[in-house]
């Protein structure tokens, strides 16, 4: 394929644009690449938008498309479909990840390394998340204590678990 | 500060001043993804979310805690040239596809070393650019962004999937910490195939800056962690580290190893690159990139001085198109573009003595 700003060289860098949900495919040589900007810009940014990669794994990759079937209509919030989710890889609004939850697993799974989120929290709306990841990590450790026959350390983490589920249940 | 002061300069903080490790590390960013939760992501939202967001962004940055950090400016990306544009890209202050997207705007700190795309892909991108290895200042900087930002802004987030984000590739921490090296003597030696591909067997992922593998322009290179679910910020910065160290290292004993086994070869290249930069009359940016990375390196090596070391990146961002017509004030062909950017070169490599 061929350059489709200077039609001379090869076109050896291919990305997709979305613009208020239009997609566009740009084919470029590497030097009109770097005309505009894209090219260095691209490399540079990583692989932050790698939704045409995404949307060409959703829709060939057979093991995926498979636990993927997904009749499931539209998301109540925002209209967006999960047909229009396997085209370009992004999803419409917060809620989206709600409506189309059951289809996602596998997908997490196979472009994530865990589908389980451990960074940070926010401090305002992830209050209770936060206590409910610090009770997570003491009834682990209460497990480990009483496997270790530590009775009395048992005991005092009992006591601060009962304080934080009190906390969560506030 | 004014549109023009930000795209007149080529010297952002992370350009015109060296960092630790700066003979190899060129710079350490951070990028964070958040949205909010009572609007669909830019891609579906209205002309009047897009204002409403752009202005609760700037009214939070009026409050006591932001001003500690600094002084903000926002930048609504259709009230600026389309060269000014460019020129924000060229220093990677904002995205192309920032430009694409109407309504979009960026809100800079003054040093240049914040920069904050509002209505991209997803609502904000913050990302904390700093020269040289300074990855974990720019994670607590860009870490307190947030922390300002959420105390106005109700940040989409879930306990299973972390922070939402439009794309399912930046799930969870939402975040990209990437650092980019020079790594001429690792491309000299051809060891730099095996190391690259060696990285993407732990999670990171690296690419030239400009070009691919070892054709990568100037030598420059980015390495940046894949996943952004599964790990924390804190695991993700150790793992870069690691690696970051190890290639640090291997840089290392490949520059000695090359002065040791072909000491005029190096001095003959860094030399005549030198040469060509400083007499040339017309170049193109294919060209200059891999000369600077030559005196870049001679000057790292002790072969030449007399050279500022901020040379290489400074001249990289000043010689792509858009800064070179915005340095000359209308547009340029290619060939006019080849000359303009010699004499550039030339001009500023003479103010070096
Ligand atoms: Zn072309
Ligand atoms: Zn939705």
């Amino acid at each position: 394929m061929l350059c489709e700003e200077c039609g001379k060289n090869p076109a050896t860098v291919h990305y997709t644009e979305i613009v208020q949900g239009q997609k566009t495919e740009y084919h470029l040589c590497e030097s009109c690449a770097q005309e505009k900007g894209v090219a260095a810009y691209e490399a540079l940014a990583g692989p932050f938008s790698i939704n045409q990669l995404l949307s060409g794994l959703l829709n060939f990759d057979p093991l995926v498309k498979q636990r993927m079937e997904m009749p499931k209509s539209e998301c109540p919030n925002c209209g967006f479909t999960f047909q229009q989710f396997k085209q370009i890889g992004r999803f419409g609004c917060p809620q989206c990840y709600e409506t189309f939850d059951p289809a996602l697993d596998s997908l997490l799974k196979k472009i994530q390394s865990s589908d389980q989120h451990v960074g940070k929290v926010p401090k305002r709306s992830g209050g209770v998340v936060a206590l409910r990841r610090q009770l997570d990590d003491l009834r682990q450790e209460l497990q480990e204590r009483i496997r270790e026959e530590k009775y009395e350390e048992a005991a005092r983490l009992r006591d601060r678990i009962r304080d934080l589920e009190r906390q969560i249940k506030a | 500060m004014s549109v023009d002061d930000f795209v007149s300069h080529a010297a952002s903080k992370w350009l015109s001043e060296d960092g630790p490790e700066s003979d190899i590390v060129i710079s350490s960013r951070i990028r964070i993804a958040r949205n909010v939760t009572d609007q669909a992501f830019p891609m579906l939202s209205s002309d009047e979310d897009k204002n409403r967001l752009i202005d609760a962004v700037e009214r939070a940055t009026q409050s006591e805690e932001a001003k500690a950090i600094g002084r903000f400016e926002m930048l609504r990306l259709e009230t600026l040239s389309p060269i000014d544009r460019m020129v924000l890209v060229e220093k990677h202050l904002i995205s192309p596809a920032l430009i694409q997207v109407q309504g979009g705007a960026v809100l800079l700190r003054d040093d240049e070393e914040i920069a904050i795309m509002v209505n991209e892909e997803d609502h904000l991108r913050m990302q904390c650019l700093l020269p040289g290895y300074q990855l974990d200042e720019a994670y607590r900087l860009a870490d307190r962004m947030d922390d300002l930002f959420e105390e106005t802004l109700d940040f989409a987030f879930d306990e299973q999937k972390g922070y939402l984000t439009a794309c399912p590739t930046n799930l969870g921490t939402g975040m990209r910490a990437s650092v980019m090296l020079h790594l001429p003597a690792l491309v000299w030696t051809e060891q730099i195939n095996r190391i690259l591909s060696a990285i993407t067997h732990v999670g990171l992922t690296v690419r030239g800056i400009y070009g691919e593998g070892s054709d990568a322009l100037g030598n420059l290179f980015q390495v940046s962690n894949q996943v952004t679910m599964g790990q924390s910020e804190e695991e993700i910065l150790g793992n870069l580290h690691s690696v970051v160290r190890q290639i640090i290292e291997h840089e290392r004993k490949a520059r000695s190893f090359i002065l040791q086994e072909a000491r005029t070869r190096v001095e003959d290249r860094v030399c005549r690159s030198y040469g060509i930069l400083a007499y040339a009359r017309q170049i193109d940016s294919k060209e200059s990139l891999q000369r600077l990375s030559d005196v870049r390196l001679g000057l790292d090596m002790g072969i030449i001085d007399g050279v500022s070391a901020s040379i290489l990146k400074e001249l990289m961002v000043a010689t792509q198109p858009g800064f070179l017509q915005k340095h000359n004030g209308h547009e340029m062909g290619p060939a006019e573009r080849d000359a303009r950017r010699a004499s550039l070169i030339r001009e500023r490599l003479r103010q070096q003595h």
